[in-house]
């Protein structure tokens, strides 16, 4: 094995190997690129089908309109035939409503904007938070499986549950006013209700991010470490250039994924709150146009697709997010 | 510090007596901030699930009690859980099976598909990523209708196919990303070695790489498992109600008091503990294989 | 190269069926025949339904009933039958719908009208549940099930019940310390607009006119109504926290002695009564709810069977329908067992009902003289407005007079589409 003397592989190439290595790659991509399609299709075809299918269901019923908006027949009652092309009507609805207070429409632009709070928000929490317990986690010590189980358990319980203990814990009279001895009344104004829900968020799911950092610290070789150390360099400095470089695939991965899921969240907010006190996401704002017009609630959904990958796209070029970078990269640095 | 082991050779006797002294309290510190760390990480994750275990062994009538201690405790909950009209037994099977063949699956053409991405070149890799990616940016909420009238033209509906064919929707995603980070990071010069030893790429790929990505390997299958386990809108939807498919998550939804408005939080509680101290029991079984690092792969040796 | 054709031919099919799934085809509607059916119902917590169905069953064993229980949850319960008529299943002959969704599934073509040869005798039943079922003059459900609104009051402080509100606000004088006046339902849901719509009614004001579409609660009586609730707030004859309450937590204030007033449903009664944390076991009394200038009105509450027009078995439907609806049914299941209240008129007579429950006469006033929500298909669209602008009043961010402006909108807005 050749990595025995202790020295990392990339140290002996020289640039003799790269070109070799360049020249391998291209006569081999041809046969890499059939072995790769053939591995990849599986995937793409299942998710195609299941999510693309209702993606396009989804754009083709948000531009027809909706049964319930087709007017009632005033000697049936009942309402008139749906189905006619509309085009953009349902998207004008939602971006440039005019709507009164409290209807559906009026609520658009001010769920967008708590999306994005709880989103910016529970991240933050939950990368620093999440992070510092995988260190705790990492290294080798006494009642380590009773803490991993333990940061399992709030990811293990399921989020209805959680949302039921959240309203139970957080009432007038709850125990988290008689623990800390208040008498906020925490789902009944705007801030207290939206940090109760982001706290909801942050307890149940720092563990995901604590996880796969965990695993992401798993793979750096200890002697990195060592060498470091014999350099001088202080815990401080070990953290910023060793270990989040190279935690930072897995970090990245996991703050994606944990963005992609608060921008869609829905059961924590609906329970607990139901949405009031400007705790209404998208989600939310879209069950809740699903019991008017269905075809306006699929064009929010369009918009919240488009609007999830805008964020995403920013997300993976201001981050960089490159799934694919390798060790030997960062470690060069 | 360093300085001070250099001098070890050539101290006179009460020299070691310091260092060793001065090594305890350094040690003694680190180790102090570590139990510290470890202490308020268990508080903070568990304050809650205590909370839940509390409410659980506690009587209906006093479900408002606010007592830190056992009172008023009965074994009521959860026995009414399992009565037979919530089949909540039948749920905690109908969960496992549909976690663990999603889970199964997922992995299985998560490893093959994020194998192709870390480890072969070919065009348009980005835009595969992006795809994927894409399959979660899609609400859930959206995607019940058009699934439901799908699985009702074709009879699926009620069945395990209906609930496990959408959860792999997002399981898969997820798979395959942290699956192609973990394989980036693998060291495939080991590769190289075995295929010239004689080893097939798949017998290469199958004896040295998944060994050293076992740590991502089994964080994937746990993040996926539970996931599935989390998920209640399209399987409550999507189950139609057949207790003999609902998982655990419907079955905790259509709990009741003696009233439709009364919500039956000392029964939830005691559903949560159920559902929850067995699976961090198996998780303690494996946790050892998701921290066991490339010390047990032998990168080093 | 092979591989990018088939995921392109993968791609397009996809999207040929997701076109042609969302141009929606029509299937049949259904037929009269007769045959085994399947009976939808929120989650059984009374316990009726197994007693009524073994009892069908054992009467009619080639057209056998069977009862699929959904959760407990109203708004899932919704979801649910849209879902599964969207789809356009026979499967679901009946459906439980609450007495709010029945103009909605009815205008949506959903519910098999109960006319012609499906007609009901309404004549037994109260005045209250058969105008929440009835859309544009035609009945679409039977109801079988009510519900109306109640004040429990200490009778231990306040030998009689207050008939206004300002007799109510000063009866309040006598409460002990530690107590809060009123209490009702006031967060941002679907309880909130039974006691915001109360009030309105309590003052002579209306949500809709009486052609049960146009909006006209803009006016001076329907601010006085609402008032009695923000001032309520203001004043403090309304403890802050009560803007979370739901029928539960309100029902555990009163029942731990720390409530004078409080607006609930009977179920409230056995949990007074019989609870063994209850404070109030003796000292309780209920009567009919207070208004501005004399007794005020409940809304409906409650529960409606209807055919569903995709079912192939309605002859069996409606007899079964017809089933429920009788007198045995209505008194021996319905109200003993399972504590609902009847709709038919013969019930509320019974001495040894009115032995076990003695609010039944109170109840049986209430109902009958119950005011229903909004009986339109825009409902969904109407309480959120109510819902959203009341709570937003009660939390003081919105003047009452704001707060009925912008439902009036909220309301022509939706029914004008």
């Amino acid at each position: 094995m050749t990595a025995a003397t202790g020295q990392l592989p990339e140290q002996v190439e020289g640039a003799g190997q790269d070109r070799e290595r360049r020249r391998r790659r291209a006569r081999a991509s041809r046969g890499d690129s059939r072995l790769a399609w053939r591995l990849i299709l599986p995937t793409i075809v299942l998710l195609v089908v299941v999510i693309g299918y209702p993606v396009v269901y989804a754009v083709v019923k948000s531009m027809q309109l909706d049964k319930a908006d087709a007017g009632i027949n005033p000697s049936t009652g009942f309402f008139e035939q749906g189905g006619k092309f509309v085009g953009l009507k349902y998207y004008r609805y939602w971006f440039n409503c005019n709507c009164p207070n409290g209807t559906n429409g009026h609520e658009f632009w001010p769920s967008v904007q708590t999306t994005l709070i709880f989103t910016v928000i529970t991240v933050a929490f939950e990368v620093v938070l999440g992070t510092m317990m995988a260190m705790v986690m990492h290294r080798a010590f006494k009642g380590r499986a009773i803490v991993r189980a333990a940061i399992l358990v709030p990811w293990a319980i399921p989020t209805a549950v959680t949302a039921r203990l959240w309203e139970y814990m957080f009432q007038p009279h709850g125990v988290v006013n008689s623990v800390l001895g208040t008498n906020i009344i925490w789902t009944g104004s705007v801030w207290p209700a939206r940090w109760t829900v982001m706290l909801g968020d942050i307890w149940k799911t720092t563990p995901f991010i604590a996880l796969l950092v965990l695993a992401g610290l798993q793979v750096i070789p200890d002697e990195l470490y060592e060498s470091a150390r014999v350099d001088g360099a202080n815990a401080l400095q070990r953290f910023t250039a060793i270990t989040l470089p190279l935690v930072k695939p897995a970090l990245l991965v996991a703050v994606l994924f944990r963005v992609l899921d608060v921008l869609r969240i829905f059961d924590l907010p609906y329970i607990l709150t139901h949405g009031a006190n400007q705790t209404t996401t998208l989600s939310i704002l879209a069950v809740n146009e699903l019991r008017s017009s269905q075809n306006a609630a699929a064009a929010l959904s369009t918009i919240t697709f488009v609007f999830i990958f805008l964020v995403a796209f920013v997300l993976v070029k201001v981050f960089s997010v490159n799934v694919v970078q390798t060790q030997a990269r960062t470690v060069k640095a | 510090m360093t300085t001070a082991t250099q001098t070890a050779t050539t101290g006179a006797a009460a020299l070691p007596t310091v260092r060793r002294r001065r090594r305890r309290r350094r040690v003694n510190m680190r180790a102090v901030w570590r139990t510290l760390g470890m202490v308020l990480i268990v508080v903070w994750c568990l304050a809650p699930f205590y909370w839940m275990l509390i409410t659980s062994f506690r009587q209906v009538d006093f479900t408002y009690d606010n007592a830190l201690y056992p009172k008023h405790v009965t074994f009521d909950n959860y026995k009414a859980i399992f009565k037979g009209s919530n089949h909540f037994g039948r749920a905690l099977f109908n969960s496992i099976v549909i976690g663990v063949v999603v889970t199964l699956f997922a992995m299985i053409v998560g490893v093959t598909c994020a194998y192709a991405i870390a480890r072969l070149h070919f065009r348009g890799k980005f835009a595969v990523l992006g795809l994927i990616l894409a399959a979660s940016m899609f609400p859930g909420v959206a995607l019940v209708t058009p699934l439901f009238q799908f699985f009702t033209n074709i009879h699926w509906l009620g069945t395990y196919q209906a609930l496990i064919i959408p959860d792999l929707s997002f399981a898969l995603p997820l798979c395959v990303y942290v699956l192609a980070s973990f394989f980036t990071q693998m060291p495939w010069e080991l590769e190289q070695a075995a295929k010239v030893d004689g080893a097939s790429p798949g017998q290469a790929f199958r004896m040295v790489i998944l060994p050293l990505a076992a740590p991502g390997l089994f964080t994937a299958a746990i993040l996926v498992f539970l996931s599935v386990w989390n998920e209640y809108l399209l399987a409550s939807q999507l189950s139609n109600g057949n207790p003999n498919v609902a998982p655990v998550t419907y079955a905790i939804a259509t709990f009741s008091g003696s009233d439709p408005r009364i919500v039956p939080y000392t029964s939830i509680m005691a559903a949560g503990v159920v559902v929850t101290i067995p699976l961090v029991l198996v998780v303690l079984l494996f946790q050892r294989r998701i921290v066991s690092g490339l010390t047990a792969g032998g990168v080093k040796g | 190269m092979h591989y990018r054709r088939l995921l392109a031919i993968v791609v397009a099919a996809v999207l040929t069926v997701g076109v042609a799934a969302g141009c929606s085809s029509s299937k049949s509607s259904g037929g009269g025949g007769r045959g085994p059916i399947t009976f939808v119902t929120g989650k059984d917590t009374s316990g009726v339904w197994p007693a009524i169905a073994s009892q069908w069953n054992a009467a009619h064993p080639s057209e056998k009933v069977t009862v699929k229980q959904q959760s407990d949850q109203a708004d899932q319960q919704h979801d649910d039958i849209v879902q599964h008529m969207q789809a356009k299943d026979p499967g679901y002959d009946i459906v439980t719908v609450d007495v709010i969704w029945t103009a909605e599934f009815a205008a949506k073509g959903w519910l098999e009208p109960l006319t012609g040869q499906y007609s009901l005798d309404t004549s037994p039943m109260l005045a209250g549940p058969v105008k929440a079922a009835t859309y544009n003059g035609k009945l679409f459900a039977a109801p079988f099930a009510s519900d109306g609104g109640l004040l429990y009051y200490r009778k231990d402080l306040v030998p009689t019940a207050p008939t206004t509100w300002s007799e109510l606000i000063s009866d309040c004088a006598k409460k002990t310390s530690g107590m809060n006046c009123y209490g009702g339902q006031f967060s941002q849901y679907e309880g909130l607009t039974c006691n915001a719509v109360e009030s309105i009614y309590g003052a002579g004001g209306e949500v809709v006119k009486s052609d049960g579409k146009t909006p006209n609660v803009d006016t001076p009586q329907a601010a006085e109504g609402l008032n009695f609730l923000v001032n309520g707030f203001k004043q403090g004859y309304i403890a802050k926290e009560a803007i979370t309450y739901q029928e539960e937590p309100s029902r555990e204030a009163f029942q731990s002695g720390k409530l004078m007033f409080l607006r609930n449903w009977p179920y409230v009664y056995a949990h007074l009564t019989g609870d063994a944390n209850s404070q109030v076991k003796d000292k309780f009394g209920v009567a009919p709810l207070p208004g501005l200038n004399g007794l005020g009105t409940s809304t409906l509450g409650g529960h409606s069977a209807a055919i569903s027009v995709y079912s192939k078995h309605k002859a069996t439907a409606y007899d079964f329908v017809k089933f429920i609806e009788t007198p045995d049914i209505q008194d021996n299941q319905f109200l003993k067992v399972g504590t609902l209240a009847p709709v038919i008129k013969a019930p509320y007579s019974d001495a040894s009902a009115i032995a076990k429950f003695p609010y039944l006469p109170t109840l049986e006033k209430s109902i009958d003289t119950a005011i229903p929500r909004p009986v339109s298909p825009f409902y969904p669209a109407i309480t959120q407005s109510i819902e959203t602008n009341v709570y937003q009043a009660l939390q003081g961010s919105l003047s009452t007079e704001q707060a009925l402006k912008n439902i009036q909108a909220g309301i022509t807005k939706a029914t004008d589409g």
